[in-house]
């Protein structure tokens, strides 16, 4: 349960680090606009004009420059315009992209290592036949031999380093499982 | 609804129970545990005291306890006692050895389903022995007190992990959707619309061009415009679509094959008790996240908000293990899975209170009044933690924020209720042909090439959508687009109606009236009827690959452009035929009556109704979504019509049928059972079957009951007094006793094959020299539910449905007779429904 409560402080953790990143880059000057929206007038083309402009100048006379119109027309022409003041948090996006590039290239690295270099390395280590018996022993694991492990297994090696690959041996029997079921009996996820 | 059915029903059993007490043993009955009975001061839980009505079934032993004595006891040793007995954990000091609870008991085996009514006086119990120690000291009072509290940050902790999540989700989907076109020079991380934040080089026509965006043809050849430049963006295409659904597709089938899918069939069968080991584990959160982004930005006809529910559960089950309430008690995590799917939708379309009411009216199974408010505070929560991540830039939490309010007319009702029948019709075309078609990606050799099949259909996706800009753009964009009314802001190719040259003179404001359509109106039109059958056509192949894919936003797309369509028809039609008497009156010139919007958010909730049958919580999503409060009454009117009219051509909505189609043991709590069969005709063992497998209460050596157990497949024995009399005493779950046994035998002095096993409170008297006994009254259910033979099938459906029994004994006269399970009655209403009663799962 030890490395539970660290799983978990860790992703609580990640959630904190998210929630402060996006205060954290709420305020660049880059990060407010005010976009107004004009449309034709007379013969006037549409426009959209943008200004970095706080919230009490996001109208139209403030961001619309050069005003296309005469002195008397300014008012009819603003009136056309829509000016919506947006904000965003450029620290926030450029965190999140990377944070997701960051998860996804390693999870593409260990799915490679995985498939890839974990099997060659065995089969250099141990010899072929081992390996196949193994997987062999994988695959005729019951879903009710479980209730009969439950006990022998939580007396099992005290070892740090064997609790880690305990722990990675199980979970890799659960994906197979999981596929198993998905992937090659059908039976749930259909 | 199941929590007032609880107490009824509890009241009902409790008042028989008294009854044959009464009967039997007139002179047992002391009337002791009626005075215990105290009003339950638990705040934290709103369910009737079960604990002591159950107990009036212990008194209908017939062979009651050698003295009194034993009962008195545990009776006065106060509260925790008296519950333990109805726990089926016995008074603890009889069974010596197991003092402490044996690891593993009371736990389930994967693809089981739960016992509600265990589960539930399971924390009941701990919930009274808090409170009872909590007057004794501060330390417990502050335990107590955190205790109670630990449902609430609980929640809060859900709500800021999913709302995070989502903002994180739709930052990252928006950027790699747009990575598809081309890539931003001023950052790679900016998608299209904020890599022009600042730029002052758009134009009113192509409001998203701008020159530090650039499209991958601009990259590579240098040219902008023209055949080559189209091609080498067409084949940019189609190239990342094949790549983002291969990274999905493989990480799924590499890392959480349970992460495909859109999750939400699954879920509710969760809901309803099943078990699926790891379906809300940390590796199907995380490649689902990861694999959910890479998914939409494919470009495939998919949505992002039925996964998203699976997520929040995902962070809810995740967060469980926290608190110890929640993560020894399954009930009570359901309690917390249920509002979690609430916050699911409520990140997902930024509608909270539709959430809730998601929740309650389409996933929940068990949904007391204590879940509907933490799922609200839980959704408020989710709600303001994406708001504060602001991923759409509009200070709003949803990307269809619609800005009109023009008000609608009562003979518009007729147009709302015809786009309703199509979404009936579509909902109900959609199911059978979705149905079939993953029915024979489950039976044929379709099934065994996930990955080719995800590839094709992209690149298939990628090859047809491109060149049809509806199809190219994101559903949600697509969505977003056809909700919104054309002003004279709008520069699109579906606001290309002519434009009139005098209203602009005297006009104020931007709306503007109804105008004749333009040749760019009737270039979107028509694109928007390819676009409509191709969506059509490859949702059906893509809900239910292997990989993250919801239904809501395709669905939805499909509803909006047939909407879109009908609403410029309309639109059209009474502009030319303005004196038409239907149209005199307030269709007059120069009116603004028809708003082809309206007509699109109206399509959508029917198409959307038709597919998934909600009512209720899709017109608050609608409206949430939208923000058009004054749109209810058309969204409801097709909302109704569209569920008519597709459960006209069959009741179950989508996710009904998938459960179906998978065979999960799931009781459909709307379906009513009519048929006039007995208890007799469904229990096990059948006529020409061999006598159920019981077990004594005393007399069997371990060895007897273990080649039992090894010899039969089920997963739990009841227990009578004797063979000969078959007189029921309770209910022992085969994983219970395979680990007490196995724990005995390891820890236990001198307990052999032939040692006995005891299941009474006293241990009979045996040879001086014999092995020492197995007690094992810890693990016995004293309060099995019973029916008798001739108790009609419709009762007992209801039994199972409003108290989430797993089995229930039959009895005769008194006598065991026979057990139904939760998948004896699937069968039996299988066979019933012509269907096979093998499908269902794991039977």
């Amino acid at each position: 349960t030890v490395k539970m409560k660290s799983v978990f402080f860790i992703e609580l953790l990640s959630v904190v680090c998210f929630l402060l990143l996006t205060q954290a880059g709420a305020k660049n000057s880059e990060d407010i606009r005010c976009k107004c929206i004009c449309p034709p007038y007379r013969d006037i083309e549409g426009q959209i004009y943008k200004q970095n402009v706080s919230l009490k100048d996001c109208n139209c006379l403030h961001v619309v420059e050069p005003m296309p119109v005469d002195g008397k027309d300014v008012e009819a022409y603003c009136l056309r315009c829509e000016c919506k003041y947006e904000e965003r948090s450029s620290g926030t996006i450029k965190g999140t992209i990377i944070m997701y590039l960051s998860i996804l290239g390693l999870l593409l690295l260990y799915m490679v290592y995985l498939t890839l270099l974990e099997p060659m390395l065995k089969r250099r280590l141990f010899g072929h036949s081992q390996l196949i018996q193994s997987d062999d022993d994988v695959g005729d694991q019951q879903p009710f031999a479980n209730a009969h492990n439950v006990l022998s297994r939580s007396h099992s090696r005290p070892n740090m380093l064997n609790k880690v690959e305990h722990a990675q041996q199980r979970w890799r029997r659960q994906v197979q499982e999981q596929r198993k079921s998905v992937f090659d009996r059908h039976v749930v996820l259909s | 609804m199941f929590q007032y059915w609880t107490n009824l029903f509890r009241k009902y059993t409790s008042e028989i129970g008294r009854g044959f007490g009464g009967m039997d043993n007139p002179g047992y009955r002391t009337g002791s545990f009626d005075g215990l009975h105290h009003p339950s001061d638990d705040d934290d839980d709103e369910m009737v005291d079960i604990a002591g009505a159950t107990l009036d079934f212990s008194t209908t032993d017939d062979v009651p306890p050698l003295s009194s004595g034993g009962y008195n006891e545990y009776g006065t040793s106060g509260v925790g006692g008296r519950a333990a007995g109805v726990n089926g954990n016995g008074p603890t000091k009889l069974v010596d050895p197991l003092e402490d609870p044996v690891p593993g008991v009371g736990t389930y085996e994967d693809f089981n389903t739960i016992d509600w009514v265990r589960e539930k006086s399971k924390d009941r119990d701990r919930h009274r022995e808090i409170t009872s120690k909590s007057r004794q000291s501060t330390v417990a009072l502050l335990h107590s007190v955190s205790d109670a509290f630990s449902g609430w940050l609980l929640m809060l902790l859900v709500g800021l992990m999913s709302g995070a999540l989502a903002g994180g989700i739709d930052i990252s989907a928006h950027w790699l959707t747009d990575m598809k076109e081309g890539v931003c020079l001023n950052g790679f991380w900016f998608n299209h619309e904020h890599c022009c934040w600042t730029s002052n080089e758009t134009t009113f026509q192509e409001r998203d061009r701008c020159p530090q965006w650039k499209s991958w043809a601009e990259l590579i050849t240098g040219a902008t415009e023209g055949p080559f430049a189209y091609i080498v963006n067409y084949l940019m295409y189609i190239v990342w679509a094949l790549l983002f659904s291969f990274l999905a597709v493989t990480l799924v089938r590499a890392f959480a094959p349970y992460a495909c899918g859109s999750g939400i069939p699954e879920i509710k069968t969760i809901l309803s008790g099943f078990i699926i080991r790891g379906y809300l584990g940390k590796w199907t959160l995380i490649i689902k996240t990861i694999t959910l982004v890479l998914a939409v930005s494919s470009g495939l006809s998919l949505g992002k908000e039925g996964p998203l529910v699976h997520v929040a559960c995902c962070c809810a089950n995740i967060l469980c293990h926290l608190f110890t309430k929640y993560r020894k008690n399954e009930a009570k995590r359901r309690e917390v899975l249920s509002a979690a799917a609430a916050v699911g939708v409520s990140v997902a379309f930024g509608a909270p209170i539709g959430g809730v009411l998601f929740s309650l009216e389409e996933v929940s199974y068990y949904f007391p009044l204590k879940t509907l408010w933490r799922s609200f505070f839980a959704a408020l929560v989710a709600a303001f933690t994406l708001r504060s991540i602001n991923p759409f830039g509009n200070s709003r939490l949803v990307l269809f924020y619609v800005e009109f309010h023009a008000p609608w007319h009562l003979l518009e009702l007729a147009p709302f209720i015809l786009l309703g029948i199509f979404g009936g019709l579509w909902g109900a075309l959609f199911i059978r042909a979705n149905i079939a078609w993953c029915r024979r990606r489950k039976s044929t050799r379709l099934g065994h090439y996930p990955i080719i099949e995800v590839l094709v259909v992209a690149g298939f996706t990628a090859l047809l959508s491109y060149p049809n800009s509806y199809t190219r753009m994101s559903g949600a964009e697509l969505i977003s687009e056809l909700f919104n009314d054309c002003s004279l802001l709008d520069s699109s190719q579906l606001c290309g109606y002519q434009q009139p040259s005098n209203i602009s003179e005297t006009g104020v404001g931007n709306t503007l009236a109804d105008r004749p359509a333009g040749p760019g109106l009737y270039t979107a039109l028509w694109q928007l009827a390819l676009a409509l059958v191709f969506k059509m056509m490859i949702t059906v192949v893509t809900f239910g690959m292997k990989v993250p894919s919801g239904l809501f936003i395709p669905s939805m797309a499909v509803g909006a452009i047939a909407g879109r369509l009908l609403g410029v028809g309309m639109e059209q039609l009474a502009y030319y035929n303005h004196d038409w008497i239907i149209f005199k009156g307030w269709c007059s010139p120069g009116a603004d009556c028809i708003t082809p919007g309206l007509y699109a958010m109206v399509g959508a909730a029917a198409c959307l109704g038709g597919v998934t049958r909600m009512t209720v919580s899709l017109v608050v999503i609608m409206f949430e979504l939208t923000g058009g409060l004054e749109y209810i009454v058309p969204l409801m009117a097709a909302t109704m019509t569209s569920k008519w009219v597709a459960d006209a051509f069959g009741r179950e909505g989508i996710y009904e049928a998938h459960i179906r189609l998978n065979g999960y043991p799931f009781l459909e709590p709307k379906e009513e059972f009519e048929h006039n069969s007995l208890a007799v005709d469904v229990m096990r063992p059948r006529r020409a079957d061999p006598a159920l497998a019981v077990l004594t209460q005393e007399g069997m050596t371990v060895g007897e009951v273990e080649s039992l157990v090894e010899s039969t497949h089920y997963s739990g024995f009841p227990v009578v007094v004797s063979q000969e009399s078959q007189r029921l005493v309770g209910f022992v779950l085969r994983r219970d006793l395979l680990i007490s046994i196995d724990n005995a035998r390891q820890r236990q002095e001198g307990v052999v094959s032939a040692s006995q096993v005891v299941f009474t409170e006293h241990a009979p008297s045996q040879a001086p020299d014999a092995p020492p006994p197995l007690r094992l009254r810890g693990i016995l259910d004293l309060s099995p539910f019973t029916v008798t033979d001739h108790t009609p099938m419709d009762i007992t459906v209801d039994i199972f449905r409003k108290l989430g029994l797993r089995q229930c004994l039959v009895t005769h006269n008194g006598r065991l007779l026979g057990i139904i399970t939760k998948k004896d009655i699937l069968k039996h209403m299988a066979q019933i429904a012509n269907r096979d009663p093998d499908s269902i799962l794991f039977n």
